[in-house]
């Protein structure tokens, strides 16, 4: 394929990506709207996932404390683990962590369903019966993929936290010190930080998912390609996209 | 087969009523620099069926997509009811298309939703009233004669099932346009019959304007020939060898009209290709 070409191909992908990423929002004003489906995709990717955030925050936290408290050993500092475990948790690796896991299960789950539906006509017999794809099966699961990561966000920073003191407390520090630094290490820009980054990551999981699941083409084969493609386009968007934002937390609040 | 039914009312036509239900104009449409459709021009009046026949790749279900909005040509009009479907915003599409029952060539079934929330799709998007839902998914399934497998799913039918589900559920709003891409694809001889039986069966009792693509030509043969008779519930052979008049076959050829006329035309045509093709 020529480079002309191909970069034809990468601006139309953009084009076509910010098209439905926009009539996705604007459909949230529009009806009909599809509350049922909002619960279920809520339900599903939300409630679906507290499993492994759990797992990912929990251990997340705990290899953060093991390694910082190690190393926070030899200047003596060892008592400030619980500021480093909670900052680094809600700041970055929290929404990060979450994100990717999240983006690794629904993002891939989004483009291989709405993939096959693709191949399978079953988007096209939507139309034809009158139904706007778009409504029914994209803007509820962006929407309740914003909101849920929020939720599995905070889950994901309580146990990394939790996990963190688990670690701590095995290591000789006080536990009731852990929990004070944790608390008292918090600045108004850290939560706002760590609780703007799920809604922009969500939006990218979604809207990717159901970009790639949308665009199919090419039977099973091509819905192998969609998911494969989802996960990894979702994931790298949200890495940086969690670059821009802390830069941009820094640059307005110093932090 | 069931005993005789009443004939409802079937869904009125929109726009123009003298227009002709389905007019192509000129119409174009290719794929990554490869044409698929080129200047292709018909029209269906209301209660006539056109049976696009052709070779595989020929375009053919492409022109039912064009014919449903589902695709925009690259060049020329496709009217129904008389508008011009690429100047209507993709709301009036979507209310028009409420007038238009489309059976594609897979079925196309939601394979989520049982076989009841299949047919009522439509209508439960108009949430309409449950019980008035009800009602009509049991007749729609009547009419395909699957009533007992209101509960199942679509992977519990068989290829035949799924595709009379699939006209129940094109049929529930008696639509008056519809679009039939190979109905009896990849079916055997004998679903095939039923499938043919059931379209037949729509076109006479309801008198509703069709596009039917497909790549059998016996099924064309049956349906130029045959009638459904309301009385017997069966389709018998049209007397003294006549053919439906409502009834107009179109070959395709290499994204062109090769030929388009009645059954008759057809078998007295001298042009080699056509020939060739009935051999």
């Amino acid at each position: 394929m020529e480079i002309g070409e191909f970069l034809r191909e990468k601006v139309l992908a953009v084009q076509e990506y910010s098209i439905l990423a926009w009539t996705a929002m604007i459909n949230v004003f529009r009806r009909p709207f599809y509350w049922v489906d909002l619960y279920t995709q809520a339900d599903l990717i939300g409630v679906g996932s507290v499993p492994i955030v759990i797992l990912t925050g929990f251990f997340t936290g705990g290899v953060l404390a093991l390694n910082s408290a190690t190393t926070l050993a030899q200047f003596g500092a060892k008592a400030v683990t619980g500021e480093l475990v909670s900052l680094s948790m809600i700041k970055e690796l929290g929404p990060v962590l979450t994100g990717l896991m999240v983006s690794g299960r629904n993002a891939s789950g989004m483009a291989s369903e709405l993939g096959s539906m693709q191949v399978t006509e079953q988007i096209d017999a939507m139309r034809a019966l009158g139904t706007d794809p778009l409504k029914k099966l994209v803007t509820p699961r962006v929407l309740s993929t914003i909101i849920m990561l929020v939720f599995l966000t905070i889950i994901s920073d309580g146990l990394g936290t939790l996990g963190g003191g688990w670690i701590s407390s095995t290591m000789g520090i006080d536990l009731s010190q852990y929990f004070h630094m944790a608390y008292q290490s918090l600045r108004y820009p850290d939560v706002l930080e760590g609780l703007v980054k799920p809604l922009l990551f969500g939006f990218i999981i979604a809207t990717v998912g159901c970009y790639f699941g949308m665009s199919t083409r090419g039977g099973t084969q091509g819905v192998g390609r969609s998911t494969t493609q989802a996960v990894v386009v979702s994931s790298v968007l949200i890495i940086f996209s969690d670059f821009l934002i802390s830069q941009v937390t820094i640059g307005l609040f110093g932090r | 087969m069931s005993t005789t039914e009443t004939v409802p009312t079937p869904g009125g036509p929109i726009g123009d009523p003298n227009a002709p239900v389905v007019s192509f104009e000129h119409v174009s449409i290719g794929f990554d620099g490869h044409s698929v459709l080129l200047n292709i021009s018909f029209q269906a009046r209301s209660g006539e069926m056109v049976i696009i026949l052709g070779p595989a790749g020929g375009g053919k279900s492409i022109l039912l997509k064009l014919a449903n909005g589902l695709l925009p040509p690259d060049a020329g009009r496709v009217l129904l009811f008389g508008r011009d479907i690429n100047k209507l915003t993709q709301a009036e599409m979507f209310d028009f298309r409420s007038h238009i029952g489309m059976v594609f060539q897979e079925s196309a079934l939601f394979d989520s939703l049982s076989v009841r929330d299949n047919v009522a799709y439509r209508l439960m998007e108009e949430h309409d009233n449950p019980e008035d839902v009800n009602r009509r998914v049991i007749e729609s399934l009547k009419f395909v004669e699957l009533e007992h497998a209101i509960d199942k799913f679509p992977d519990e039918l068989s290829g035949g099932m799924r595709r009379r589900v699939a006209i129940a559920r094109a049929i529930i709003t008696q639509p008056s346009l519809l679009l039939y891409d190979s109905p009896t694809g990849g079916l055997d001889p004998i679903t095939s019959t039923t499938i043919i039986e059931l379209v037949m069966k729509q076109r006479d009792v309801y008198e509703s304007t069709a596009l039917l693509v497909t790549h059998r030509l016996q099924d064309a043969f049956t349906l130029a020939t045959h009638r459904f008779n309301m009385k017997t519930n069966q389709m018998e052979r049209i007397e003294n060898d006549g053919v439906d008049p409502n009834t107009t076959l179109m070959i395709l050829k290499e994204g062109h009209i090769a030929f388009t006329g009645s059954l008759v035309d057809l078998l007295r045509s001298k042009d080699p290709y056509i020939q060739e093709y009935l051999a």
